[in-house]
């Protein structure tokens, strides 16, 4: 990246000497946009758009590389959630409906939220491949939902570290707990208690976190169309 | 405006500045992607050494301040569920799986412990406290109504802190992802508790997941959760965001933090004066 040229240098006085090294709070992103438009001329900062290929669709570098493996993500839950809501499994509960409905729409909340967020620097809308599952089988509907909302807890976790920026570190948090409150819910549908597992959570405490090329290996059977990651961060 | 010039322009500054603040950055980065390859669950007193070697001292100040917030929390929450397992007859046996959710509190108690003492910090000591919140909630250890109202509320007080402190994190990758790592098991806790609540039917329409402010406004849950109703994210609304009916998902969909301030205003109570 070059050198912009009117950031404020730090002062001296503390580790908190500029605003743009601390937390991001609530709010600030406004902030951080007002300071932005300010600072300098709008010039393109040097990051990859997603291309597409013959091989399949690069999702970029950086930290739009990143939320792009997330937009993927949002895309493949939102289309799963919706063809489940679309037409109930025999015998779904009028808990299960009221939950699941709910899902798809903060599903559906994401997606948007990171198709407008991303603009032209997005992926395009992707196709899917839901053939292994059973839309009329509760078992084979919620195996599916808990697979993909773990796996997208993983990869929000995994994502965090790599993010250089703090507004989308937060927003990323933001995301992920409601990711983890959806795959407790299935979690739990499917038996009762068992909304951490084991299986998930470690001897430490804490849940799974993945790099983004294990989380496109793991999903790439639901998209159509090949994901490629060979450009996202890795530290 | 445009929304993705502005974050352009956001990045292009970020970046620059934080490599400026933080030059060893790239190297401490690259040193972790090395120990990363060991299981973290492994070895969870290798966390702070890392830093030790890395920064040729103790973890930054900072880091470690957020450290003991943390334990600060999780003392507490291991505290509360303990004394609820220990109390005959609160807990309906065979019911809800409490037990899980205390396993994970004193692992998180026992993580951040060693990661705080080898990083050459000092953990900050288990508090006395007072779990009826000074007597907001008196039935607390007899009621499990009560109980699960508490716990509903150090839960998603939990996720918001740490999500509220995830930025102070960003200069060390190894204990950011672990703070996530926490983040989401704490979520799964919330979201657990709340549908307790609501099979139980003491509340009829909560859900796992926070849906405006919960209706809390003007209980002593209100300021946990007053920033939730927000339906604007990074600028975007999300009411009808391209022509989609999300139901009340314009509130629920994105979580809320808390700062540490607005955090130990919240639990204040709860500790024993």
């Amino acid at each position: 990246m070059n050198k912009t040229e009117k950031v404020k240098e730090p002062d001296q006085s503390g580790e908190h000497d500029n605003f743009l090294d601390e937390p991001f709070q609530r709010r600030s992103f406004l902030k951080f946009a007002g300071a932005g438009i300010a600072s300098a001329a709008l010039v393109s900062a040097g990051c990859k758009t997603p291309m597409i290929t013959a091989s399949g669709i690069n999702l970029g570098n950086g930290d739009f590389g990143i939320l792009n493996m997330a937009y993927a993500l949002e895309q493949m839950e939102a289309a799963f959630y919706s063809k489940v809501a679309a037409n109930f499994y025999p015998g779904a509960t009028a808990i299960e409906k009221e939950f699941l409905t709910d899902i798809r729409n903060n599903e559906i909340a994401h997606r948007e939220w990171f198709k407008n967020v991303l603009g032209p620097k997005g992926i395009p809308a992707l196709e899917f491949n839901f053939s292994s599952i059973n839309f009329n089988n509760r078992e084979s509907v919620l195996r599916t939902g808990k697979e993909i909302e773990d796996t997208g807890v993983s990869a929000y976790n995994g994502a965090g570290p790599l993010l250089k920026l703090s507004p989308f570190l937060m927003l990323a948090g933001k995301i992920v707990s409601v990711e983890a409150r959806h795959v407790a819910t299935i979690r739990n549908l499917l038996n009762y208690g068992d909304f951490a597992g084991s299986d998930v959570i470690d001897s430490n405490g804490l849940d799974r976190a993945r790099m983004p090329l294990e989380v496109l290996e793991l999903t790439g059977k639901f998209f159509k169309t090949r994901l490629i990651g060979n450009d996202l961060p890795t530290s | 405006m445009n929304i993705i010039n502005v974050i352009e322009e956001i990045e292009k500054v970020d970046n620059d500045v934080s490599e400026r603040l933080s030059p060893r950055r790239k190297a401490i980065k690259n040193f972790l992607n090395i120990g990363s390859k060991i299981a973290l669950s492994a070895v969870p007193l290798a966390l702070g050494g890392l830093f030790k070697k890395a920064y040729g001292q103790q973890l930054p100040d900072k880091i470690l301040e957020v450290l003991n917030f943390a334990l600060t929390l999780e003392h507490l929450e291991h505290r509360f569920y303990q004394t609820a397992i220990n109390t005959p007859k609160l807990i309906p046996s065979g019911k809800d799986n409490i037990i899980v959710i205390r396993d994970h509190e004193r692992s998180h108690v026992k993580f951040l412990q060693n990661t705080i003492t080898s990083s050459g910090g000092t953990p900050v000591a288990e508090a006395k406290y007072d779990f009826t919140g000074k007597g907001m909630f008196p039935n607390v250890f007899s009621d499990y109504k009560e109980f699960l109202t508490v716990a509903q509320a150090f839960e998603d007080t939990g996720v918001s802190a740490y999500k509220g402190r995830a930025g102070d994190l960003m200069k060390s990758n190894a204990i950011l992802k672990a703070a996530l790592q926490i983040h989401s098991t704490e979520a799964r806790h919330a979201a657990h508790i709340r549908f307790a609540r609501r099979l139980a039917g003491y509340d009829p329409v909560i859900k796992p997941w926070i849906v405006g402010n919960d209706n809390t406004s003007g209980t002593p849950l209100g300021p946990i959760y007053k920033e939730e109703d927000d339906n604007t994210q990074a600028l975007i609304k999300l009411t009808n965001i391209n022509g989609f009916d999300l139901g009340h998902g314009d509130t629920a969909s994105f979580d809320e933090p808390l700062e540490k301030g607005e955090v130990m205003k919240i639990v204040a109570p709860f500790f024993a004066s």
